[in-house]
């Protein structure tokens, strides 16, 4: 299988959050990647999980896949998902395929964590 | 010293992907007019179904390729797809006709050479994207993923009551044609995850678009409609 051409780097933020710092492709590819992003996030006391697009050079639809796949875990964990650092291009396919009505998007990430 | 990322003017995938569209114009009974859903607008447990089949000494983008030439020819005979008059090209709208009286559609999401993907519109029998693709994993593999909840409570009943087995069958019946089309024979692999057990009921208000419903209210109106057209 092709190599995944992401990397997904998770830090503490405010409030009880963690940041995963998503610099590549997201593809049907990275899936290894991302789970383990997830859970190195999912940590006691987490309260969002927020999602840092500002490097991301390349989705396909399988990307959207793992995304929606992510956020199922998430919900699962009662863990909030949000998203920040968007272009114009990908908030337009969050807005297609209506991943935007399940995970925040917000432009910064200060507001990501807010929620607001 | 700063690294500073420059974006750049058009997204490397901008040319992939369908414009954004709040509901679709052209189409069939069921299509027009209809909002996309993803699988967070369905309605029952979400599922993740993967088959697979192995293409071997064939490159994926001659796979893909030829799977979108040939897309409807590869579907089981009960099952017809009128491919949009472009091709299976972003944004396009395929129509769906099942057991002479199911009338549906797709929306073609995105392509590259080595993939493409579907996502339904209100009514469909379920909610999600359907993605196609070709890969090296030691040889080519072609395979179909979708991610997908039924659309409403009706669609829900009839997936318990043996559509979802159905609809592995049609899968699993276009990848033997596609291996076919390239002169192997072989059987597909089945990999089927439920993701998410729970129901969205605060989708089950879709079964007012429920395209069953909406098909058998176009039959019945047949009739009406070819009194009213002039003569």
């Amino acid at each position: 299988m092709p190599q995944a051409q992401v990397a997904m780097t998770v830090r503490d933020g405010a409030d009880d959050a963690k940041v995963i710092d998503i610099d590549g492709e997201i593809t049907a590819f990275c899936e290894g990647v991302m789970m383990d992003a997830y859970t190195q996030a999912d940590q006691p006391g987490t309260k969002a999980i927020v999602l840092n697009f500002g490097g991301l050079q390349y989705m396909n639809s399988g990307g959207i896949g793992l995304l929606v796949t992510m956020l199922i875990r998430a919900q699962r964990k009662g863990h909030r998902l949000a998203a920040y650092g968007l272009t114009e291009h990908y908030r337009q396919i969050f807005s297609l395929t209506r991943l935007d009505e399940a995970i925040g998007l917000y432009d910064d990430e200060a507001a990501a964590i807010a929620g607001s | 010293m700063t690294e500073e990322r420059i974006e750049p003017t058009v997204p490397a995938d901008k040319a992939n992907w369908a414009p954004h569209v709040e509901r679709l114009a052209a189409g069939g009974v069921n299509v027009g007019g209809r909002r996309l859903n993803g699988p967070q607008q369905g309605f029952g447990p979400m599922w993740q179904k993967t088959y697979k089949v192995r293409i071997p000494g064939v490159a994926p983008e001659r796979v893909i390729s030829e799977w979108k030439a040939n897309y409807g020819s590869f579907w089981p005979s009960h099952s017809r797809f009128n491919a949009p008059v472009a091709g299976i090209q972003p944004g396009e709208v395929g129509n769906i006709q099942s057991m002479q009286v199911l009338s549906t559609g797709i929306m073609v999401l995105y392509t590259d050479d080595t993939s493409f993907s579907f996502m339904t519109p209100e009514g469909h029998p379920f909610a999600g994207w359907i993605t196609f693709s070709a890969y090296d994993d030691g040889g080519t593999v072609g395979q179909v993923q979708l991610i997908i909840r039924p659309s409403d409570p009706l669609w829900d009943l009839v997936f318990l009551f043996g559509f979802g087995k159905g609809e592995d069958m049609m899968w699993q019946h276009t990848l033997r044609s596609l291996a076919a089309h390239f002169d192997i024979r072989t059987e597909p692999e089945t990999n089927l995850v439920k993701v998410d057990k729970k129901r969205l009921w605060r989708n089950a208000r879709n079964i007012t678009k429920n395209s069953a419903i909406g098909s058998a209210i176009h039959i019945l109106g047949t009739p009406v409609r070819a009194l009213r057209r002039p003569s």
